[in-house]
């Protein structure tokens, strides 16, 4: 466990940030134990379940398998990144008038995927939800719920941009 | 004032537009937003999963490889070596602390760590201790135990026999549960209990009957795969007091078993949890309480424990079932005569084993008029995981049994299933095989609704080639657990703001909204500005627990009772300011107003009773269910506070030549008394039945030798996104009940008990294959497809 530890330089959620990590850890562990972040958490340990999913240069990764050393020079944005000061991001926005969340322990990494699935395809047909977001496992079942928040935040995400 | 009132949303279906909620609520029956909802979707709800305390041991457990064993040797010393560890604990550690380690809700029969004998793969042996959590992990793999394998038993067929290995040496109920008394001292056998429920007389009836069906169901084990894993952190607060942060649906039994472990007084235990990330069953009782309350007495620091996906499953799971059931019927339809006789896989430890055996053992016969009944019920100890409650008490299992059986008789006598159900329900006034009169019970109503949302009378397409398509439906019966107790206090602040104090913990069912709704509507006041205190054992009070459906209906009394006994000292104090008598005043939009246009605010009343913004006025309220405690027989004038009654549709897509069924239509209709959040109750129904629609379809534990072999989502798969049927509703049937809250029952659950035999009636009527073991696999339906054409499949493939 004395493997070497190195000192990484990253973006988080805008704001330029080090950290001091070993080889063998986790984005997860690290926005955890040095940046008392829990949005994106660890449930299944195998990236199977999306609870961990944040975005590394916009693309989406789990959390819980990427290790940490890779966050050097890269800009990284969390849930915790979305909202401005009080103001929900529209997807978050959309989440919260749809009802799509129950337990709420999936629900941040449900949001960051639709954040990159909207930048990928402004006006997602439900069959390109559903795939795009059948990577994001919710025990719950809340589905029908979070793609219905998923059409609505395209149409006010379309809104603004247009705006 | 802005009212964060929620555009309806028609997320799940479309409802008539205009006004639906009841005349005369302000708040209850309202699809407000969830109080919590901006903390969900921001990452910042607090989860126990969260909790990091300065100078805290991380604990990793190193568990049984075998599934029956006696304990030869314990090797700590290689892990010992390990730079960074701090302990290794073993159950002769722990019982310097706790000398008679053994815990359970309903028998003292699982060990906080295995004493001398080991009863499953993954028990718990040893825990490591050590601050980084990599360390203990790695460290725990290097504890070395050497076991002298016993033969061990998994079927709960086989164990329930004589001469099988006995598991427990001897029963020891837990002295919670009185009729469990009986049991004590219980040697040679790995039943841990039977109960039985005797109605009219059966012989007579099946020889009177004019058809008699026999037919043997089962359906393997499931878990919750609470995303949240189970976990818990204990810290001493004092030389004599401690804190267990615990993500827990049970804070108060939690205090209550770990003093009795202790020896402490409950008063010098705090227990508190946070929101849960998901629970289903799989948090209640003692999960990993006991164990860190022993590792931080030991040590005295700080010990967190949380469990991987992996060893969820090999710590609770849902019961694995046999079931035997013979039903007499007229040639007219009429069920005179039931039999039914089910054996519950409970596993190495009963857990709340017993409880589902009891519980849904006497709901067996179904949700059906029947005046000759026999039902007996078995809990049985194998060498599984242990097996609790998951999300029905067991009634999904009994649900499949009657449901399939309910189809093949219909079929048989040739008369629409939903008719069949229709000539056979139990109507209000009539009794129950336990002889409780069915009250506020709406069965026709549900049986209308799902009726008319499969849109059963159309002609149906059913396919063609190798693609076949069907449609089933199912229906079923839940009794309330009872007898059990929420009490719920109410407090309002100097200021004239409002908050409750409950243990009901909020896992995701939206609990926390819907006591501030029914508190709101009470005391007048929007429930979004009613403060939800979460449960934490030293400020909240007793709550049995949150289970079974009970919360809305067991603390939402208790509840509306609280804020109608702070509302009564408001009105008083109010009378006395205004000179008008308290009946003509009623407390609205955040004040209390007379007819005649006199208005004070709820900060002026407390102005008024303290002389400045001050003090605080508090409501008391305590609720117990009504119960009666079944005979020999299990007959009882009361057995259950409330029924839930529910049903589903389903209509389904088989290709037979792989045997994969797709849902395409997936439909559930409750009887809910009153939808205190209608939004939210749908989505709780919705998620209920998709949760089902994955044991029913894929979600399986499969073993080897007590080994899971299919211990993660890579090998366990639940249900995603392009699981979901493309049509998936669910229909609330609100007719108040009328001891609940503003009319309300309990829903939590109801969802799911219907969904399995309805889709494996759809596959019948979609291909003419009967299925009695779930799951539906693939694979299990192609063998069957093949069977019924005569040209069976060999083992090999």
């Amino acid at each position: 466990m004395s493997a070497a530890r190195r000192t990484i330089r990253f973006l988080l959620n805008g704001k330029p940030v080090q950290a001091d990590v070993a080889p063998h850890e986790t984005v997860v562990e690290v926005l955890q134990r040095d940046f008392g972040l829990f949005g994106a958490r660890e449930s299944c340990g195998q990236g199977l379940c999306g609870c961990c999913t944040l975005l590394v240069d916009g693309v989406a990764v789990s959390g819980c398998l990427y290790l940490a050393p890779f966050m050097d020079g890269t800009a990284i944005t969390t849930i915790e990144g979305l909202a401005e000061g009080d103001r929900l991001h529209p997807i978050q926005e959309c989440f919260v008038s749809k009802f799509a969340f129950q337990c709420g322990f999936c629900t941040p990494g449900f949001v960051m995927m639709t954040k990159e699935l909207l930048e990928r395809h402004p006006h997602p047909t439900e069959d390109q939800i559903r795939h795009f977001l059948s990577g994001n496992l919710c025990r719950c079942a809340t589905y029908p719920e979070i793609i219905e928040a998923v059409k609505a935040a395209a149409v006010k995400t379309s809104e603004i941009k247009q705006s | 004032m802005s009212r964060e009132r929620n555009e309806r949303t028609n997320v799940i279906e479309s409802q008539p537009a205009g006004e639906r909620h009841a005349p005369g609520l302000h708040e209850v029956n309202h699809s407000f937003r969830r109080l919590e909802s901006d903390s969900k979707v921001t990452g910042k709800a607090e989860y126990i999963h969260n909790l990091r305390i300065p100078g805290m041991l991380y604990g990793k457990i190193t568990r049984s490889t075998v599934a029956h064993g006696r304990i030869v040797r314990i090797d700590a010393a290689a892990a010992l070596e390990v730079e960074g560890v701090y302990a290794v604990l073993t159950a002769e550690d722990i019982c310097k602390v706790i000398p008679d380690p053994y815990y359970g809700p309903a028998f003292h029969d699982q060990p906080i760590l295995a004493l001398g004998k080991v009863r499953h793969v993954g028990e718990p042996v040893a825990v490591v201790l050590a601050a980084d959590p990599h360390v203990a992990e790695a460290a725990a793999d290097l504890v070395a135990v050497e076991y002298d394998v016993l033969e061990p038993v998994f079927d709960e067929m086989a164990a329930a026999k004589l001469g099988a290995p006995v598991i427990h040496d001897v029963l020891k109920p837990a002295g919670t549960f009185p009729d469990l008394k009986y049991l004590q001292g219980r040697t040679g056998t790995n039943v841990a209990l039977d109960t039985h429920v005797r109605r009219g007389n059966i012989e007579k009836a099946f020889a009177e009957s004019d058809r008699i069906f026999e037919h043997v169901f089962h359906n393997g084990k499931v878990i919750h795969a609470t995303f949240e894993p189970i976990v818990s952190l204990a810290e001493m607060t004092g030389p004599n007091a401690m804190t267990i942060h615990t993500a827990s649906q049970s804070p108060s039994f939690v205090r209550t078993e770990v003093s009795r472990l202790l020896g402490w007084p409950e008063n010098r235990i705090r227990v508190r949890t946070a929101f849960l990330g998901g629970g289903y069953g799989a948090k209640l009782y003692i999960k990993l309480e006991a164990l860190v309350a022993a590792c931080t007495l030991l040590v005295r620091k700080p010990v967190r424990i949380a469990l991987t996906m992996e060893e969820q499953f090999y710590t609770i799971t849902k019961h694995a079932a046999t079931v035997r059931i013979k039903t007499g019927v007229k040639n007219d339809g009429k069920i005179v005569a039931r039999e039914v006789e089910t054996y519950w896989n409970t596993g190495a430890y009963s857990d709340i084993g017993p409880r589902v055996t009891q519980k849904s053992g006497f709901t067996a016969a179904g949700p059906y008029d029947i005046e000759n009944v026999a039902l007996d019920n078995y809990s049985v100890y194998t060498n599984h995981p242990p097996a609790g409650a998951l999300r029905g008490f067991g009634i999904s299992q009994v649900v499949w049994a009657y449901e399939g059986q309910a189809d093949i008789i219909a079929h048989e006598l040739g008369i629409d299933p939903i008719e069949f159900r229709r000539r056979n329900i139990l109507r209000e006034g009539r009794p129950h095989a336990t002889g409780t009169i069915m009250r506020d019970v709406h069965l026709a109503e549900v049986l209308d609704q799902l009726e008319a949302r499969m849109d059963w009378k159309r002609p149906f397409d059913r396919g063609s080639g190798a693609l076949r398509r069907g449609r089933g439906v199912a229906i079923g019966i839940k009794a309330c657990i009872a007898p059990t107790s929420s009490v719920a206090l109410v407090n309002i602040y100097g200021d004239g703001s409002c908050a409750i104090y409950c243990g009901t913990v909020d896992m995701g069912q939206g609990s926390d909204t819907a006591m501030a709704q029914i508190a709101g509507e009470v005391l007048g006041v929007p429930s979004e500005t009613v403060r939800v205190t979460h449960p934490d054992t030293d400020v909240t009070p007793y709550d049995m627990a949150t289970l079974g459906s009970r919360s809305t209906y067991h603390m939402g009394n208790a509840l509306k009772m609280a804020a109608e006994d702070a509302r009564a000292q408001v009105l008083r104090v109010a009378a006395t300011a205004l000179g008008i008598g308290a009946e003509e005043l009623e407390c609205r939009d955040g004040a209390v107003i007379s007819p005649s246009g006199a208005r004070m605010t709820l900060q002026e009343v407390m102005a008024a009773r303290f002389g400045m913004q001050a003090g605080n006025i508090i409501g008391v309220g305590s609720f117990t269910s009504p119960y009666q405690k079944p005979d020999a027989a299990g007959q009882s004038a009361q057995i259950t506070p409330f029924w839930m009654l529910a049903g589903a549709g389903a209509e389904v897509e088989v290709d037979t030549e792989t045997g994969r069924i797709r849902v395409t239509k997936l439909v559930n209709v409750g009887d809910v008394g009153r939808a205190v959040n209608p939004e939210i109750a749908r989505s709780q129904y919705t998620g209920a039945s998709v949760m089902q629609l994955g044991f029913t379809l894929f979600e399986e534990l499969l073993f080897n030798d007590g080994q899971v072999v299919n211990a993660s989502l890579a090998d366990y798969k639940i249900p995603g996104m392009l699981d979901v049927p493309a049509d998936l509703s669910a229909g609330l049937v609100e007719i108040p009940h009328r001891f609940g809250p503003f009319g309300a029952k309990g829903i939590g659950e109801s969802g799911m008990f219907s969904v399995s035999p309805a889709i494996a009636n759809a596959l019948f009527d979609a291909t003419g294959v009967r299925m009695m073991t779930m799951a539906l696999t693939p694979e299990r339906v192609y063998r069957a497809i093949r069977e019924a054409e005569k040209r069976p499949l060999g083992s090999e493939l």
